[in-house]
């Protein structure tokens, strides 16, 4: 196995080093999330199910969804984190 | 017997045996021969059943061709061959040669006609593919393995338990579909849900294929849960009860995914999920329905491979995959960074990769059915697969806050089997016209409709948007190390501590009675004693008088007891 070395120094600095690029990213999710509610409103949607015909609906859906799972997730880890020995002394 | 009335299954078992006497390059080119030799075998194949045997007065079928047989034949294979590349730069023939008979006795499983040989394969997948867990080479790794022996042996004891009261009942070992109100059925569903890692008997699946080696998590993440949602799909396809134990599956392992630490433990929660999808497939046992399964677990055992196969890479080279002490690896490992994330865009479902035209079929055919809550969980779980296994997989290995590691990019042999996946499920996504060809039923199903896409991509989008708002305000939970209990915590921590309680209470119960006991017993010795010394009640000499007084007292007791009873 090869061991990593750590050699932070006299490395050129790449494009998402750079915190600006970063922030660009994250623009462009939110314009491309703009982009898709728009395209709703163009093609002609056929739904299998009445929530679908909701504006958005998919997009509101996936975004609450998340933010509901992480915030859920958080709780969970409160109960049952524990340090990562923890099996080796049962 | 020609080769096409024998089990491909056999090829690679018997086969695998030479590989430990091969030696250096003639060695690896029979590593990536073998697996060609099998699929030559399998398009030999064709319909029907073969290799019969009689043995004890049971008809045994070794070799059933039909169209559920032959998809998961195939992409076994396939998945052997991946696999076989990925482990060329592996100088020990240990793992290998279990990987290939654990891979045949997968193959041997899904042609199985009967349940005794389903029953054989069965057990030998179990018993092959625990040396790939130890090959992890830890003590945790061996401890995991053994757990992991032990609750796969189980479920091999219930399906021969239920192919015993199957044969009683009915004379036959025939395996059709079973149902729950067949005899037997119900030890059958438990021990096909044991191998499909179900909710509360699934943390085998998580406890043991981290543990495993970087080559044998390759090998075990296709062939074991797959081989059951084979099973489940020819004996259970329309029970019911399968969409809200699958439902049930998609959900709960990615709550778990999104705080653990050990990014090969999220893979494994990850496909927990996925095969959540499959179940819910067989459950709904529509023709859609249970082409969305079968073609659901050809793509998943793809991308799930290229997955496992990107963090076995880093595994090999950076020596850890906790998300904790990984990241900015994409300066260091380029080409694993691409692999990585096309198997993410496949899993999460992206239009053009293979999770979506195969995944789509599922949750149209949950909406149809007007099953909704189902329908409304299902694309949770989509949204949430991309949360984990699409964004946090590449972000925390591979991005996200540089950790200083630098390392050579993957083995070649390591890039040219990630490169094979990636092309698979680009390949799949962009035409999935071969695979739906090859599905058990006739295909009546348009992936690439406007709103199936449009839909698709707004839910990834905006889920996207939810993980960059998350970090933008930090509060997604940061990797940290830790381990998360599951389940299995009360059979590693619970019941062996109450156990412990258990017994020390009795003991110590045990240790009071005695004493108890003890020292009325000593107050009795005494009590003997002392009326059997020199002068004690029962040995000294009595005055003659007191006798003939407590003589006359007895006769006059015995005229009274006389004149009463008259």
């Amino acid at each position: 196995m090869n061991r990593p070395r750590n050699h932070r120094h006299a490395e050129a600095r790449r494009w998402l080093d750079y915190p600006e690029n970063v922030r660009k990213i994250y623009f462009s999710v939110w314009i491309g999330c703009a982009i898709l509610l728009l395209l709703e409103l163009m093609i002609d949607k056929h739904a299998e199910t009445t929530a679908e015909h909701w504006f958005g609906f998919h997009g509101f859906f996936g975004l609450i969804a998340c933010i509901a799972l992480v915030l859920a997730a958080k709780l969970l880890r409160r109960i049952i984190s524990r340090p990562e020995n923890y099996y080796d002394h049962h | 017997m020609t080769i096409t009335e024998l089990s491909p299954g056999l090829t690679l078992i018997v086969g695998s045996l030479l590989i430990p006497l091969l030696r250096g390059r003639a060695r690896s080119v029979y590593l990536v021969l073998l697996p060609l030799l099998g699929l030559v075998h399998l398009a030999q194949l064709s319909t029907g059943e073969f290799g019969v045997l009689h043995f004890l007065g049971l008809q045994l079928v070794t070799l059933r061709v039909d169209r559920w047989s032959m998809l998961f034949g195939w992409i076994f294979m396939i998945a052997a061959l991946i696999s076989a590349i990925y482990a060329l730069h592996l100088r020990t023939a240990l793992q290998t040669t279990a990987g290939f008979a654990y891979a045949g006795s997968a193959i041997g499983a899904v042609f199985a006609g009967d349940l005794m040989t389903l029953f054989i394969f069965w057990e030998l997948t179990a018993v092959t593919s625990v040396l790939l867990v130890w090959a992890g080479g830890t003590a945790s790794a061996y401890r995991a393995g053994m757990r992991y022996l032990i609750v796969q042996i189980t479920s091999g004891m219930l399906l021969f338990f239920g192919a015993v009261i199957q044969f009683k009942a009915t004379g036959s070992l025939a395996f059709d579909h079973i149902g729950l109100d067949a005899p037997g059925g119900w030890l059958f569903f438990i021990a096909f849900g044991i191998k499909c890692a179900f909710p509360l008997l699934h943390t085998w699946l998580q406890d043991a294929y981290p543990e495993a080696s970087e080559v044998g998590t390759v090998f075990l993440s296709a062939f074991t849960t797959k081989l059951a949602i084979y099973a489940l799909a020819r004996g259970f396809s329309g029970t019911e009860l399968l969409i809200p134990i699958g439902a049930i599956m998609t959900a709960f392992p990615i709550f778990f995914a999104v705080i653990e630490n050990d990014l090969r433990k999220v893979l494994a929660y990850s496909l927990n999920n996925q095969l959540g999808f499959m179940v819910v497939g067989i459950g709904i046992g529509t023709e859609l329905s249970l082409n969305g399964t079968a073609a659901h677990a050809f793509t998943h055992i793809i991308y799930k491979a290229l997955l496992f196969m990107s963090m076995g890479a880093v595994l090999y080279r950076v020596g850890t995959v906790k998300g904790s002490e990984l990241g900015g690896l994409y300066k260091s490992m380029p080409l694993t960074t691409v692999f990585c994330i096309i198997g993410a865009a496949s899993i999460s479902g992206f239009p053009l990769f293979s999770g979506f035209v195969s995944k789509s079929m599922i949750l149209s055919a949950a909406g149809q059915g007007a099953y909704l809550i189902t329908w409304v969980t299902l694309l949770f779980a989509s949204a949430g697969v991309f949360h984990h296994s699409g964004i946090k997989i590449p972000y925390f290995g591979f991005f996200g806050h540089d950790s200083g590691k630098r390392c050579k990019e993957a083995p070649v042999n390591m890039l040219v089997a990630m490169g094979i996946a990636a092309i698979l499920c680009v390949g799949i996504g962009v035409m999935p016209g071969p695979l739906y060809a090859m599905l058990p039923y006739p295909v009546v199903f348009e992936p690439y409709t406007a709103s199936h896409v449009l839909g698709q991509l707004q839910l990834l989008m905006f889920s996207a948007l939810a993980f960059s708002i998350l970090m933008w305000t930090r509060i997604y939970p940061p990797e940290l190390r830790a381990v998360n209990l599951d389940v299995d915590w009360l059979w590693r921590v619970a019941f062996p501590s109450a156990w412990r309680y258990g017994v020390g209470l009795w003991e110590s119960l045990l240790a009071s009675a005695a004493s108890v006991l003890a020292a009325k017993s000593a107050n009795i010795c005494s009590l003997v004693a002392r009326h059997r010394q020199a002068d004690g009640l029962l040995i000294r000499s009595w005055p003659t008088r007191s006798m003939a007084m407590w003589v006359m007292v007895m006769l006059l007791a015995y005229l009274l007891v006389y004149y009463i009873g008259k």
